[in-house]
């Protein structure tokens, strides 16, 4: 009996540090006060209606945006065939690649951004747009080859040389067989891809320059400067978009696996 | 002359770490021959060499004439049904088994005509909309014949289709495998571990052992006369006793076990002095009450009820626990009696014993 309390405290304790943060940031979102409080006085939506009123919020969220789209469009890209020969093949050098594609979870994306800093902006081989581009598929790639890669696994070998058997091209086998049935990886690995580059901040520190900057930094950058509660109505404006996208895809996914 | 020939093939994963050594086969046009063996024997190995999935590392594979070695498995005309069936999850059965045809490119109707004969071939006709998760394990193995043989394959191989299915249906589909063998009458080569699948299906069986070809042989041939130890243990016969050959008749050997001799068949050329092994089945056994020719003493430990026969362990001091089968109606022999074991020298295989 007694260890089951203890269960439910650590329970307690765990949910009150998850979400803890996050109701906090809710409950002072609607906050009358002009300074970011806890707890909120009064009620009001007027933060929600100036961050989405103003300019350089709305700006740096269309930015955020297409990199983040186009991030993991590049990343599913360059990822699947990645993916697919490494869970196909063997070759030399293969263990190799695999750890490539690790690195940028290892390495700190500090390190990773000075580096792409180093490259890019004082070369300036790139605009600024690409370059931030560039940065953002190098730190989602590898998590778009390892879903791929396991949800490649999941599909017995058997499969694709049943296809080949009845006369199917590598190519055919890959397209008709392959890839109707790794949708559901490709998809959560563009909902993962997607969110890491969205709330990406390290990197675009580095590349974002003059006139073109990513939403996480922009509100960085607008906190050190005012402490109102407008950064607290954004950031739930974020989790709430976030908390959509991943219901509907997950009511998606449960969807297309039935099917 | 034979349609599928396999010479001096050997193949392996690895460089010069053959899994299978040396391996010749001729299979006639028309003929069902099984592939039988214990798991590791090369038996699929064998197989995937054939449908092009291994690279032959020595040795030719042909197919009516023509040399198979350097064809890719995609070009090779060869129908490979699965032990897990290898369906498209993502496509019906109509698609399923219309997949090899489109990539045939015929024209939509004939595909059409073409599924529709199959499926009612196979017996699955009313069921082209289902997708493979709303099918049995039997139905599905129905749509991956189905699939492999619609594109009319020069040769149909299959890796022990029917081990995933419970033993009920495992039964019946033996039955029907081999009626669609026949009526089709296409050269058909199938893996399995099971013996009484394996004679059952076959017009011949090759038993396989560590990579190479023990015996390949009529069904019938195996179970009465296998060549070596390692078929005889395969197709049901026990180890009995081991004794030294001190006669050597025109048909039979007379070989000495403890202080007693028995007669035996010996199926190989024996020897005065040469140690052999003894081997018979469970139901060749005879339990007698005093001692009689070519017979052993031993005591009765259990007596096992199976139907229609007793399956007694009986122990023979100096030997071990041996198996034997009595019909219900003559098992009146109980526990811990004390019993002689006879077998008729026909019956009683002798193998020399290897070292």
């Amino acid at each position: 009996m007694s260890g089951k309390i203890f269960v439910y405290i650590m329970l307690a304790i765990a949910i009150l540090f998850l979400i803890g943060p996050f109701i906090i940031i809710f409950a002072a979102s609607f906050s009358e006060s002009e300074v970011l409080s806890f707890p909120p006085k009064g009620f009001t939506l007027h933060w929600f209606k100036k961050v989405i009123t103003m300019p350089m919020f709305i700006r740096s969220f269309e930015t955020s945006l297409w990199l983040a789209v186009l991030a993991s469009l590049l990343a599913l890209l360059l990822g699947i065939p990645v993916a697919y020969v490494l869970a196909r093949f063997d070759f030399p050098g293969k263990r190799f690649v695999e750890i490539l594609t690790t690195l940028p979870v290892i390495i700190p994306q500090m390190v990773a951004g000075l580096a792409l800093l180093r490259i890019f902006i004082i070369m300036g081989i790139f605009s600024i747009r690409t370059t931030l581009l560039i940065g953002h598929t190098a730190i989602v790639l590898p998590f778009a080859v390892r879903i791929i890669s396991s949800s490649i696994l999941n599909l017995p070998h058997s499969i694709e040389e049943a296809a080949i058997s009845l006369g199917a091209s590598r190519f055919r086998v890959f397209v008709n067989v392959v890839l109707p049935n790794i949708t559901v990886g490709i998809i959560s690995a563009f909902i993962l891809t997607f969110i890491t580059s969205f709330n990406n901040v390290p990197i675009s520190l580095f590349l974002t320059g003059p006139g073109i900057s990513t939403l996480p930094i922009v509100m960085m950058t607008y906190m050190e400067y005012y402490y109102d509660p407008s950064i607290a109505a954004l950031a739930t404006l974020l989790i709430l978009i976030t908390l959509g996208v991943v219901l509907v895809m997950q009511k998606l996914l449960g969807v297309s696996k039935m099917i | 002359m034979a349609f599928l020939k396999l010479e001096n093939v050997s193949v392996g994963y690895h460089k010069n770490e053959f899994v299978v050594k040396d391996l010749t086969l001729n299979v006639g046009r028309g003929e069902f021959v099984s592939l039988l063996g214990p798991s590791g024997c090369g038996k699929t190995t064998t197989l995937r060499a054939i449908a092009g999935f291994l690279r032959v590392q020595k040795g030719r594979i042909i197919i009516n004439g023509k040399v198979y070695n350097n064809i890719p498995p995609n070009r090779r005309n060869i129908g490979f049904v699965f032990q897990n069936y290898a369906l498209f999850p993502h496509l019906n059965v109509f698609e399923n088994v219309a997949f090899g045809l489109k990539i045939r490119r015929f024209p939509k109707d004939v595909i059409k005509k073409k599924v529709s004969e199959v499926l009612e071939f196979v017996g699955l006709k009313g069921f082209e909309e289902r997708l493979p998760s709303q099918l049995s394990g039997g139905q599905q193995q129905r749509v991956a014949i189905a699939r492999a043989i619609v594109v009319k394959p020069d040769l149909l191989l299959m890796d022990e289709p029917l081990s995933n299915l419970d033993a009920k249906l495992r039964i019946e589909m033996r039955a029907e495998l081999r009626r669609m063998q026949k009526e089709l009458g296409i050269t058909t080569v199938y893996v399995t571990h099971d013996q009484a699948e394996a004679l059952s299906l076959s017009d011949r069986v090759a038993v396989m052992n560590r990579g190479r070809i023990e015996q390949f042989d009529t069904p019938e041939n195996l179970f009465l006369n296998p060549k070596t130890l390692f078929v005889a243990r395969f197709v049901g016969f026990q180890d009995f006793v081991e004794g030294e050959v001190v006669d050597v008749g025109v048909n039979l050997i007379t070989v000495r076990v403890g202080d007693t001799t028995l007669r035996a068949r010996s199926m190989n050329r024996s020897s005065l002095g040469m140690k052999v092994i003894l081997v018979a089945r469970p139901k060749n056994f005879e339990i007698l009450e005093s001692r009689g020719a070519n017979s052993l003493k031993g005591e009765i430990v259990s007596r096992i009820f199976q139907g229609d026969n007793i399956l007694y362990v009986v122990k023979v001091p100096n030997v071990g626990y041996l198996k034997v089968e009595i019909p219900v109606e003559n098992a009146k022999w109980q526990e811990r009696e004390a019993v002689f074991l006879k077998v008729d020298p026909e019956n009683c295989l002798a193998f020399p014993k290897e070292e």
